[in-house]
């Protein structure tokens, strides 16, 4: 059976609207960066979609960039995240407002 | 450095030999004026220019013609005389270098001011001797001033009713009038330039009978709010008995003799402005005459010996514009009164400083009487004054006043009045000089218990004698034996363009006993009351809201203390707070308070939830997305 890309566009958003829903919502930090990996995911879906369509590579050379992009900003927030939780022994969001105005 | 003491003691001679150098060189320079033809007698020195821009060049040029020159005497001879007597009269004062500094810093302002070729130099001078004045009348800041309690009643054995009053108002108040009359000068000067392009005396004057009637009216009328104030007539003389504070010799020469005739020498100087404009000259016969007479009225209410002499120096200020007023036919006359009037004012004052130099300082009448007998020089020189300015036939002030009452007589119209008002004033003059004189020297001896009045050195004495002699014979060595016309006339006519007079003798004699007959009167009544016969004081309870009123000054200074101060106090209160506070201040502050509330209410979308900001950016995608969607 042929697939269109309607689909993949379809569950591209879908995935993108449960990372928002995941960041918007969930309180604990690792689950609100498990949320930002899929929603970037679902925006490569969507670009390897679009590439395939158009018969071009542009969009599969954007989806690596956003995948290593991904990979080092995992690691920076996992390195703020284990500070943190160092140092208030919590991993909620909404425990770290120092900047409320 | 090394003579700093001794010159401190030589201060008042080197002053004094100062001004009589100057007094040696005017007569030198008035005989050479005298040697040469009457038409051909006016000099004009020319200075550097110090002002050049674009059609204005004002240069330091002075001029010696007659009128200058009959200025200069008066003012250099009565300086001199001062200045000899203040020697002894400050001699026990710790700045009195200081004060004659400032009293030939004053003699050279005034010198400026009547030696003068343009207006912009006459108003160096002008506002010279306006400095001086304030400085001078300023001069004990830090002393107490006696002052007389109008209604109270003498106690024997004590000074009664002293409170303390304070110089420097005095001298602010002298500062501020001032200067409301040298806003018409410089207005004034600002008219004459705008009109015609020039401040010289001989361009402006050349012009001035082309000039319409309004502009005319209006420098005239201008230059003359600056001689009400420098000259102290109505509505701006309230600041010469305040300035009574200084020191006698001051008030004898700047407040007598020579700075506040400057208003009556500008008239005389721009009288070819003044005739282009025959309201102006109207106004100026009908402020003298009020003057006069208003002044006249308030001296009988005084006890303070000075303020008496002050009110009688506006009084007979007046009786000058009455005469400079006139227009061609009393110029002299006017000029006459101011020449024997710095004669016999500046002798009543020093006379007056005498009586304070031996009475500790003392200056209510109250606490004089029978001083002749130890005081003789100071008694018998202000007789002579006394009679010259009641013009005691023979005398001079008898002579200048006649003059100036015939020339208003014969002026007709305005002058009508003003001669009606001069030969009653001329009744007030004696009477009230006549009351200083015997309170003062005559009657009963009423002085505290523990007092010595005595003499003053003959440094002193010395300008009192020759003052009081001048009083009396500069009448009829300036003038003919009938008073009318005379030696002043005609050496003033070809610089004032004078007209001859047309009363004749008889009629001159007429006009001349009636005023004389007037002052007989008053004085006589003086002479009733106060010669001893009448309780004055028990007269002056029983008729106490009169005598209230007239010792209040006629309340004037009160009228305007409420239109200066109290509505000046009104006004600031109401800029201060309504105009500033709320107005200006509220401007700033809603502005401060507008920024505080935004800032306080947009605080709150800094809540440090990430979750929320992340909300914001996925709102800001929504939009932007729908934005690039259903754009049209």
């Amino acid at each position: 059976m042929r697939v269109g890309p309607g689909a993949y566009l379809l569950l591209s958003a879908l995935l993108f609207g449960i990372g928002v829903a995941g960041v918007l919502i969930r309180r604990n930090a690792i689950v609100v960066f498990m949320c930002v990996e899929l929603m970037l995911n679902a925006v490569n879906l969507s670009f390897i979609a679009f590439a395939k369509v158009n018969g071009a590579l542009d969009g599969q050379v954007l989806a690596f960039f956003v995948m290593a992009v991904a990979a080092a900003e995992v690691v920076v927030g996992l390195g703020i995240l284990v500070a943190i939780f160092r140092k208030r022994s919590s991993t909620s969001v909404d425990d770290v407002n120092l900047l409320k105005g | 450095m090394l003579l700093g003491q001794r010159l401190r003691r030589l201060a008042g001679w080197l002053a004094t030999l100062t001004v009589a150098a100057a007094f040696a060189i005017a007569v030198a320079a008035f005989i050479e004026l005298v040697g040469r033809d009457a038409e051909a007698r006016t000099t004009v020195l020319r200075g550097y220019a110090f002002i050049t821009s674009g059609d204005l060049r004002v240069a330091f040029d002075l001029r010696w013609d007659q009128l200058s020159a009959v200025m200069a005497l008066v003012v250099t001879g009565v300086s001199s005389l001062i200045h000899l007597y203040s020697i002894g009269y400050m001699a026990h004062d710790d700045r009195r270098e200081t004060f004659f500094a400032w009293l030939n810093l004053f003699v050279a302002a005034m010198l400026v001011l009547v030696l003068a070729q343009n207006f912009l130099v006459m108003f160096i001078g002008w506002e010279g001797v306006g400095l001086c004045s304030y400085l001078l009348i300023g001069f004990w800041f830090n002393r107490p001033l006696p002052v007389v309690n109008p209604l109270g009643r003498l106690v024997p054995g004590e000074p009664d009713d002293r409170q303390e009053v304070w110089a420097p108002p005095a001298a602010k108040k002298a500062f501020l009038a001032n200067r409301i009359g040298d806003v018409g000068f410089l207005l004034a000067m600002f008219l004459v330039f705008a009109t015609v392009g020039s401040l010289d005396f001989d361009v402006v004057f050349g012009r001035a009978s082309g000039l319409a009637t309004g502009t005319a009216t209006a420098i005239a009328l201008l230059l003359f709010l600056a001689c009400t104030g420098k000259s102290a007539q109505f509505p701006l003389y309230v600041w010469l008995p305040d300035a009574m504070a200084g020191p006698t010799p001051v008030s004898a020469l700047i407040h007598a003799a020579t700075m506040v005739t400057a208003g009556v020498f500008l008239v005389s100087r721009t009288h070819a402005l003044f005739e282009a404009s025959p309201t102006a000259q109207t106004v100026v016969v009908v402020v003298g005459a009020f003057t006069a007479l208003l002044a006249a009225l308030i001296a009988i209410g005084q006890d303070d010996l000075k303020k008496i002499l002050a009110y009688s120096t506006v009084s007979q200020l007046g009786y000058m514009f009455i005469g400079v007023g006139l227009g061609p036919i009393g110029y002299a006359a006017g000029l006459f009164h101011l020449v024997t009037h710095a004669f016999f004012k500046a002798q009543l004052f020093l006379g007056a400083g005498s009586v304070m130099h031996g009475n500790d300082d003392d200056v209510d009448v109250k606490h004089f009487g029978g001083l002749w007998a130890v005081m003789p020089v100071t008694f018998w020189t202000t007789v002579l004054a006394w009679a010259a300015i009641i013009g005691v036939p023979f005398t001079a002030g008898f002579y200048s006043k006649d003059q100036v009452l015939a020339a208003a007589f014969d002026h007709g119209g305005v002058g009508r009045l003003a001669w009606v008002v001069g030969v009653l004033t001329a009744g007030l003059t004696a009477f009230y000089m006549s009351r200083y004189l015997f309170l003062t020297f005559l009657g009963e001896r009423r002085w505290p218990e523990g007092r010595h009045p005595h003499e003053s050195p003959p440094v002193m004495t010395l300008p009192l004698v020759v003052l009081g002699l001048l009083a009396v014979v500069a009448g009829f060595v300036l003038s003919t034996f009938t008073g009318q016309g005379g030696r002043i006339q005609t050496f003033l006519e070809p610089v004032l363009g004078l007209e001859a007079h047309e009363g004749t003798s008889a009629a001159a004699f007429w006009l001349s006993a009636v005023a004389t007959g007037t002052a007989a009167v008053g004085a006589g009544i003086a002479w009733l009351l106060y010669g001893g016969r009448v309780d004055w004081l028990a007269l002056r309870v029983r008729f106490a809201p009169a005598w209230r009123a007239l010792a209040e000054r006629l309340y004037v200074d009160q009228v305007y203390e409420f239109f200066t101060v109290t509505l000046g106090r009104a006004v600031a209160a109401f800029l201060a707070v309504t105009v500033d506070q709320r107005g200006i201040d509220g401007a700033v502050n809603g502005v401060a308070e507008l920024v505080g509330t935004a800032a306080r209410d947009g605080r709150r979308l800094q809540s440090g939830l990430v979750r929320t900001y992340a909300l914001g950016v996925l709102g800001g995608a929504v939009l932007i997305v729908a934005f690039l969607v259903f754009r049209p």
